[in-house]
């Protein structure tokens, strides 16, 4: 399966999750919303930028505590929380953000 | 949203009109080779897989001797039919469990009873209640072995007490020893194998979460309480579901856990190899992977020096620990054996609340009226602390000892009639949405009773995939997702924190 962004094609899993964490760039996430019917405002690419620079340093999307204290640290306490997060992504924030931050979707009993 | 419709939450349980093949569609993905390989299964689809299957079959029944009687001795008497949630809640027949028990056994009798090779040599097996394995019959059983959670429900109401979920196990090891595995299952096993855990979670990200945890319970009550990892001569370790480090309310609980053990003064570590207590091996029946899994926790255990073995909050670890640990990865003479080996963290905690050491504010949970969801694998499949019913009783008992309201769901919902959640046996994955919401039927209408009649607003549970698959299908209901929280949860609120130092 495959994406088609800027009329080049980008290997995607069963899910729509890309194959290749390399080869994400910005307008995958804009291509991948709007397949959801999300329009992706800056709220949103804060947390999509966090999700990337976290899995950069640790191969892994933060625990939603990390994520939740981090979001609140830098927007203000009253967004540092779960509720704010389904808002932005209804999907769950761990699965749909990631999905657009061309991070693999988390596994297990979550 | 979703391309089906919730099921209609009734006045009371109907036993539902038939409507057959109505969720033949629903399947999980399959298992691509990068995640079959690392567990030992062929990449994909063999070329002789009829051979290998029975030959497989055969293998099964030998090592298994329940698996034979319980092909042997089905009755056809039907008490079994209006038993599980997936039927109730998807209507279609083939979730009756005779009929899911059926898929099996018709090629059981083709090809290993005398009637059955005698008919299938006529060219009429189904005289005799056989069928050629067919690609049809493998489809079939891909599917609706994928339909059956392995919750042990309608082996209570069995009058020989036939256990589907031993077929349902058996059924996917042979489909994954001819190459179809489900994918769910099988790269999160592969994920324990390399990582320690099923989300993967490598040791630095744990850390790093474990830290904001310790940062977080300060900020709330100004107190030191630690969330130790790989902390050698602790006196416990903590086997835990990795999802309690990930999501809510999950870590909700583990923030509980971590206040007991600071009152208690008992000292404590998480290890990274062995950070799940979850086991999917059980899940694809493969006792292979199922000894492999465990085989991690008895090396932290040994690694670590720790003189006792609790298990978090987590449903089908503990039948895995409670009932099979210590002949998969025993003896576990190097413990203390003053203590269970293992032991349920709410064991743990109830012993200390017998003992008074733990002082509760209770009024903190009164914003709560607590209802609790026995989760199957501790309900049937499994026991805790010295008192037969101690699996029903203590997880209450925890409740009642922290909230001032609680209330019980209808009794055959309950203890060890319990409905399955509706994503427990390795079905907790997106691709089985439809499935998950409405297996999920059985266990909302018990829970909208109790909202009704007695103005319940949270149920507790203490298992990772009944609070995630509650979380998740609760508001097709028309609940909220917050409504399902962690027993542990509830102690964390009403604890009275002292500044104990471990």
């Amino acid at each position: 399966m495959a994406i088609e962004v800027n009329g080049k094609s980008y290997e995607v899993d069963e899910e729509g999750y890309l194959a290749n964490l390399n080869e994400w760039e910005p307008a995958i996430a804009e291509v991948m919303a709007k397949e959801d019917d999300c329009e992706l405002t800056d709220s949103h690419w804060e947390v999509i930028n966090f999700l990337r620079e976290y899995y950069e340093e640790y191969q892994i999307a933060p625990a939603v505590r990390v994520l939740t204290k981090a979001i609140g640290k830098k927007l203000g306490p009253d967004k540092g929380n779960s509720k704010y997060l389904y808002e932005l992504f209804p999907y769950g924030p761990a699965k749909q953000a990631c999905k657009y931050a061309g991070l693999p979707k988390p596994t297990g009993c979550v | 949203m979703a391309d089906f419709e919730t099921p209609e939450i009734k006045e009371y349980p109907v036993i539902p009109r038939l409507k057959p093949d109505v969720m033949s569609h629903s399947k999980p993905f399959v298992a691509k080779e990068q995640f079959q390989e690392p567990l030992g299964f062929p990449g994909e689809l063999v070329d002789n897989w009829q051979d290998k299957a029975i030959e497989k079959m055969g293998e099964l029944q030998g090592k298994y001797r329940s698996l034979q009687v319980f092909l042997d001795i089905c009755v056809k008497c039907g008490a079994c039919t209006d038993k599980c949630h997936y039927y109730l809640g998807t209507t279609d027949p083939k979730n009756m469990p005779v009929a899911r028990q059926d898929l099996f056994r018709q090629v059981y009798r083709r090809y290993f009873t005398f009637a059955g090779k005698f008919f299938g040599k006529l060219g009429m097996p189904g005289f005799v209640g056989a069928r050629e394995l067919d690609k049809e019959v493998l489809d079939d059983w891909y599917s609706y072995f994928h339909q059956c959670s392995q919750c042990r429900r309608c082996s209570v109401y069995c009058p020989y007490g036939i256990d589907t979920a031993e077929i349902s196990m058996a059924a996917r090891e042979v489909l994954d020893a001819v190459g179809v595995g489900q994918k769910y299952c099988n790269e999160i096993i592969g994920k324990v194998f390399k990582i320690g855990n099923n989300l993967g979670l490598p040791e630095p990200a744990l850390a790093d979460t474990l830290e904001g945890l310790e940062e977080e319970v300060k900020d709330d009550t100004g107190i030191d309480v630690k969330y130790p990892l790989d902390v050698k001569g602790a006196e416990v370790l903590l086997v835990t579901p990795s999802a309690d480090f990930f999501a809510e309310p999950h870590v909700d609980g583990l923030i509980g856990y971590g206040k007991v053990f600071h009152e208690a003064g008992i000292s404590w570590t998480v290890s990274s190899y062995a950070s799940e207590a979850a086991n999917f091996g059980m899940f694809i029946g493969s006792y292979e992977n199922m000894r492999r899994v465990s085989m991690r926790i008895r090396e932290a255990a040994l690694e670590l020096g720790v003189k006792r073995i609790i298990f978090g909050e987590c449903g089908h670890a503990w039948r895995v620990a409670y009932s099979f640990l210590n002949t998969l990865a025993g003896p576990f003479d190097f413990l203390d054996p003053r203590y269970p080996v293992p032991q349920h963290i709410c064991e743990f905690t109830y012993d200390l609340i017998q003992k008074g050491a733990l002082k509760f504010d209770k009024s903190a949970n009164d914003h709560r009226v607590m209802t609790y969801h026995d989760s199957c694998n501790v309900a049937r499949a499994s026991r805790m602390g010295p008192m037969p019913g101690g699996q029903f009783k203590i997880p209450r008992e925890i409740i009642k000892a922290t909230c001032n309201h609680f209330y019980d769901m209808p009794a055959d919902t309950i203890h060890e009639g319990t409905y399955c959640c509706g994503g427990g046996g390795g079905l907790l994955t997106d691709d089985l949405m439809e499935l998950r919401v409405k297996g999920a039927m059985p266990r909302m209408q018990a829970l909208k009773h109790v909202v009704d009649n007695y103005g319940v607003t949270h149920m507790a549970a203490i298992c990772a995939i009944c609070k995630s698959q509650f979380s998740k299908v609760m508001p097709y209901y028309g609940f909220t997702m917050d409504q399902i929280v962690s027993v542990h949860q509830l102690v964390s609120d009403a604890i009275v924190m002292t500044n104990n130092e471990v």
